[in-house]
Formats: C-alpha cells, structure tokens, sequence
C-alpha cells in the first residue's frame, strides 16, 4: 500500500480526469474556462505534492508557474475575451454529448492500456498515474476535435497542454526548467496570437464557428 | 440470539425513523428557501391522516392496483432491513448481496409501473413510461458503483465490503470517490429528487413519480408515501455503508451499539442536509436531459472501477 502522498497524488490524477470529462460535457463558455482554471489548480497542488514527497525542489518552481499561468493568468484573459467578444452562447457540439462521453470511455481504456507497459519501466512514486496523464490529453484533443466554435477548441488546446504536463510529472518528475519556461512562454504568446486571431475570425465570418473557414480554400 | 435480536431491532428502526428522514429533509429544505417548514414530524401526520380516511378506487381496478402498494412497501422493507444500518452482524444479510438488492428495487419498479398503467389513465401511463426511462438507466449506474466497491473488499456481499471499509486503516480510494459522485446521481435520479423529478409537486406535466400514484388515496397512498421515505432512507444507509462505514458496530460487540445509533444520526442528519442543499441549488432539468444525467453516473462508475485497476487502490 501506497504512504499518504502517493494516494494524494492518486487522488488528485482522478480529480484530473474527472475535470477532463467535466469539460468534455460542458455546454457553456463560461464553466468551461472556470473548469479549466480549476484544473490548473488540481495540476498546481499535485506538482507541489510530488515536489514535497520526492524532495525536487525545481518541481515547486514548476507548480508556482502553473498556479500564475494557468490558474490566474490565462483564465484571466479568456474571461476577458469572451467579455470583449460578447460570446456567452452555449457551446455547440458536433455529436451529442453522450456519444462523445462513449468515446472518452474507450480512449481512457485506451490510454491506460497505452501507458500499462510504460509505467511499468519507470521508477517514480507516481507512475501509476501516466496513463491518466495521457487519458487528460486524449480526452482534450477530442475536445477539440468535437466543438465547432474557436473558443472551446482553444480552450481545448490548453487542457491538453496541462495533460502533457502532468505526464511528464508523473514520468520523469518533470522537463528541464528551460524546457517548461519555454512551454510557459509559448502557451502565453499563443493565448494572445489566438486572442488577436479570435478577433479576425470573427470581422472576417461575422462568427466564430470554424467551418466557415473551408470556405478559405480555392476550388 | 443476538443476531436475531439486532435483525428485529433494525427492522423496527428503519420502519420507524424513515418519515422522519423526510421530514428532515424538508424541514432542511424550508429553512433554506426561507421558510418555517413543517417540522420533522409532519410526515407522521400525513400518513396518520391518510390511514384514516376511506379508501377510493376506479371502477376498473385490478387485484394488482391494490396489491401494489403492500408489495411496494414490503420490498423496500426488506431493502432497508438488509443494509448494515447500525452493526455487521445481521442474518439477513448474509442470504443477499448487493446484486439482489439491485433486484427488489427493480421487484418494486416493475410493481408501481404496473399498477400506474392498470386504470388506464394518460398520466400513469406518462409516469410509468418515464419511470423506467430513469430506471434502466440508473440500474446499471448502481451496478457499476457496486461492483467498483466489491472489486475492493473482493465480496458482492454488503456485510463484507462494510467490515473491509470501516476496520482497516484509512486510504484514500480515489475510485471511491468517482463511485460516490455516481451513487448520489443514481440516489437523487432513483429517489424522485429535484434535478430529476420534483418530489412536491403535484401539477407539473414533467412529474414522474407522482403521475404514477395519482390514482392511490388513503391507506394504499399511505403505503406507498411510506415505501418512498424507506427507499430514501435504504439508499441513505446504502451510501453511508459504502463511503463512510465508520462507527458501525463490528459482530457480536453490543456495547458499540449506542455509538453506532448515535453515528448513523449524526450520519443521515448530514446527508439529509446535504441532500436539501443539493436540491435548492440545483434546477430541475427537462426530462430529456435526464437520460444525459443517468449516462454521466453510469460514465463515473465506470471510470472509477478503471481506476481502481490502474492505480490498484
């Protein structure tokens, strides 16, 4: 049996999953960002429990960034933008959501047979957890493939970043400092291409649904 | 002799404070809207007035519309004296596990659907239709939940899976806690609460447990108001049992049982709270959302029973 920060950090990879299949379901712009800082901060927690139990001290480094970034920072800016954008429509989806939870079912067999073998080779405290990690990106690159608005599929984009995160603590007790400030930086520069991008979408369609961007190619 | 003794107390208990867990949670559910509420023991008064009055039934009537309510109530009975409400040591218990328990809520289905559809009035059909829209898809949900929680102790058997819980060291089981989320789902579903049916409504063309048992008066509507408090409670002492079994007296130790009394009132206190809070924060949602509502249980009980296998805990 696992010590008390092993079950933690098992815990808190559930609560992750969890929050995956919460924004998988999600109707609303609104709750979706509201999920996505909470699983920023589930993410952040989790980070400072694996620092604090396998002592790596860059890890809270690590956790700190992501509790600005993406607990407060790029929530921030979403909430924001869809204010600015006056978008507060009720996300639609390509499937109906109970066909979609389906598929996230058979992605998380999936990912967790994926990750069985992978886990088996590593020697961290938290290796159990990888194939949740991988669960997290799957289910949010689903996210992103099923919502037709820009906004969900951005929102998309950043779970799916957190799931890689998550995978890389739960491997290898994270990347090189380097490394992570440079995803850090990337995630936030992109946020604000994207924002910009937003505002085009919409001057050019008049909407932010994406398929009206096949009309872009020449025939 | 003891066990015997404990049975009988058990039956009598449940029988006897399961108006009072209604009442509870609609006096829980008056103070939040702001009001005065009734009192815990208005259910008592509903019920001692509704014995008293004659009874009415259609013309049409079958041996089953009046069947139904004894069976009804019998069987949620038997389901709430089979659940280890205040010690382990019950004999009734060990002749059904939880499949079987599954089993007499879905004796008690199939019972009320029936005899909602014998007059032939539109709203029984309506209800009982509705009726088991939620139940078929809340049956399997519950299943699920179960077996996550028998995948742990190794036994089907809610004698077993409630000794493994409660007397061993605590860890964290995050499969429990998806099953959990799950089971309260089922429990609001299955037990006519608000996301899903409102249980104080008698007008509302989306009622499901209501248009069921328009056609009962008096004694027959007495029976079943009754049964309805049992399956609450039954489901009660089933979520305590399963995620929170601290307190309950171990086989053959009678001298735990004042604090296992004293722990599963605090218990069902806090859940019947819980359960008012729940339901004045929550909107009821359109019928047709409700067969989303029941796959996001059945989803969680299964997540937590993969997780169970890939964290091991």
């Amino acid at each position: 049996m696992l010590n008390l920060s092993g079950q933690l950090i098992n815990l808190f990879a559930a609560m992750l999953l969890l929050i995956s299949f919460a924004m998988l379901s999600q109707r609303r712009v609104l709750s979706l960002i509201n999920l996505f800082a909470l699983q920023g901060l589930v993410l952040a927690v989790s980070t400072t429990v694996v620092a604090y139990s396998s002592s790596q001290h860059h890890l809270y480094y690590s956790a700190g960034m992501t509790l600005l970034l993406k607990v407060l920072v790029l929530p921030w800016i979403l909430h924001r933008l869809i204010r600015k954008l006056n978008v507060k429509w009720d996300v639609e989806t390509m499937f109906n959501i109970p066909t979609t939870m389906l598929v996230g079912i058979v992605l998380v067999v999936f990912a967790f047979n994926l990750a069985a073998p992978i886990s088996q080779l590593a020697g961290t405290i938290t290796r159990g957890t990888l194939g949740i990690a991988m669960a997290c990106v799957l289910l949010s690159f689903l996210m992103m493939i099923t919502r037709s608005k820009a906004v969900p599929q951005v929102i998309g984009f950043l779970a799916m970043e957190n799931g890689l995160f998550f995978a890389a603590t739960s491997t290898s007790y994270g990347m090189p400092m380097v490394v992570e400030l440079g995803i850090a930086l990337d995630v936030l520069i992109g946020m604000f291409i994207l924002g910009i991008f937003f505002f085009q979408i919409r001057e050019t369609f008049d909407s932010l649904d994406l398929k009206h961007m096949e009309k872009l190619k020449e025939d | 002799m003891n066990s015997l003794f404990l049975q009988l107390f058990q039956d009598a208990l449940v029988v006897l404070i399961a108006p009072m867990l209604l009442g509870w949670v609609n006096q829980c559910r008056a103070w939040l809207q702001n009001r005065s509420g009734a009192g815990v023991l208005q259910p008592y008064r509903n019920l001692i007035k509704l014995f008293h009055k004659d009874a009415v039934l259609a013309n049409n009537a079958s041996p089953l519309f009046r069947a139904t309510p004894y069976i009804l109530f019998a069987s949620m009975w038997l389901a709430a004296s089979l659940v280890p409400v205040i010690a382990t040591d019950l004999p009734l218990s060990k002749a059904v596990d939880v499949i079987a328990l599954v089993g007499i809520f879905a004796l008690a289905r199939v019972f009320i659907s029936l005899a909602a559809m014998d007059v032939g009035t539109s709203f029984g059909t309506m209800g009982a239709r509705r009726e088991m829209l939620v139940g078929f898809l809340a049956e399997p949900a519950l299943l699920m939940v179960f077996f996550t929680a028998a995948t742990i102790s190794h036994s089907t058997s809610l004698v077993t899976i409630v000794e493994t819980l409660a007397h061993r060291q605590f860890v964290i089981y995050p499969s429990l806690a998806f099953a959990a989320i799950a089971f309260i789902m089922v429990l609001l579903a299955e037990n006519a609460r608000i996301p899903v049916d409102n249980p104080a409504t008698h007008l509302e063309l989306t009622m499901i447990h209501e248009a069921m048992i328009l056609e009962y008066s008096a004694r027959h509507l007495a029976l079943i108001e009754w049964a309805s408090a049992l399956k609450l409670l039954a489901y009660f002492t089933i979520g305590c049992a399963l995620f929170m079994p601290w307190g309950i007296a171990e086989a053959g130790n009678l001298a735990a049982l004042p604090v296992a009394l004293l722990a599963l009132f605090v218990k069902l206190a806090l859940g019947g709270a819980g359960l008012a809070l729940l339901e004045t924060v929550t909107a009821k949602m359109r019928i047709f959302r409700v067969p989303e509502f029941m796959g996001t249980a059945f989803l969680l009980a299964v997540l937590g029973m993969l997780i169970h296998f890939l964290l091991g805990s």
